[in-house]
């Protein structure tokens, strides 16, 4: 299932047009991960406050949204351009991969919520194949 | 059995009321043949289905996404007792049709994205979906139930 040449175009236009909201999309999707998936909050118990829209969720949905904003400028090579941020998933913040999935399918949902025009058939399936493959190159360096 | 808070019963009625089966059903399993397209196995018999042209102006596509989509009226109705209630349509799934039960949370995922953008984010709160994916996780597994 990897990115076709149409997939990559899609995904670099559709990502021109959201990437000045990146931030508000990050923010939106970790709030609606934590309220959502309990079980992600257990990744953050050293934050204040964990309610939608505070300001630690805002910062790391920013941070989070920065490392997207990158893969997709290294989207011919995911693996190789990822390397450092898997290695600091793998060994530093040893979360789950199976989180990754479920912080993909919020950033999804908030797509769709933020730009429901845009969001077509053919983009959700362009932008769901990319963030698996961010998955699988964030996962990487596991094991 | 299921535990509901009133906030939960409360935002599940409230979102199917707010559904048009017609609008939403069509568009969800569009979703789900476009996105993940291995899924369209089960749909020898619709016709066209090789391009997003051809699914998206599917009549027997659109219909029976109504049909689907209406099906969620049982589980609404049913909110304390969705396991029984849906052991016929499990039994269905799995002996008739045979259905990879992961389908239907794949499907689940579907109609919550088309769901978030009909209603966008004052009504599709994150305390809305919590409640309208466990509601979609709730039927997805009573679904599965009668598998042997």
């Amino acid at each position: 299932m990897s990115l076709t040449a149409k997939n990559k175009d899609t995904i670099r236009t559709f990502w021109a047009k959201v990437s000045s909201n990146a931030e508000a999309i990050g923010a939106d999707a970790l709030s609606r991960m934590l309220v959502v998936y309990p079980q992600t909050k257990t990744y953050f118990s050293h934050w204040k406050d964990l309610s939608p829209g505070s300001a630690p969720v805002k910062k790391h949905g920013a941070t989070v949204m920065a490392g997207v904003a990158d893969a997709v400028a290294k989207i011919d090579n995911l693996t190789a351009g990822l390397l450092n941020l898997s290695e600091l998933h793998a060994f530093t913040l040893r979360v789950d991969p199976a989180n990754f999935k479920i912080l993909s399918h919020n950033i999804l949902v908030v797509l769709a919520i933020m730009f429901p025009s845009d969001f077509t058939p053919e983009v959700h399936v362009a932008m769901d194949k990319f963030l698996s493959a961010v998955a699988l190159a964030l996962s990487e360096k596991y094991r | 059995m299921v535990e509901w808070t009133d906030a939960e019963r409360k935002a599940i009625t409230t979102l199917w009321g707010m559904i048009d089966v017609g609008e939403i059903g069509p568009q969800a399993l569009t979703r789900l043949l476009v996105v993940y397209p291995w899924t369209q196995r089960h749909f020898g018999s619709f016709g066209n289905l090789s391009t997003y042209a051809a699914i998206v102006g599917n009549a027997k596509v659109a219909n029976h996404g109504k049909t689907v989509m209406g099906g969620l009226e049982t589980a609404v109705k049913n909110l304390d007792n969705i396991k029984n209630a849906y052991a016929k349509l499990s039994a269905m799934h799995s002996d008739k049709l045979h259905v990879d039960p992961d389908n239907f949370r794949t499907l689940a995922e579907c109609i919550s994205v088309v769901v978030a953008a009909k209603f966008g984010p004052s009504v599709f709160t994150p305390g809305f979906q919590e409640a309208w994916q466990k509601f979609l996780a709730v039927v997805v597994s009573a679904l599965g139930r009668q598998y042997h």
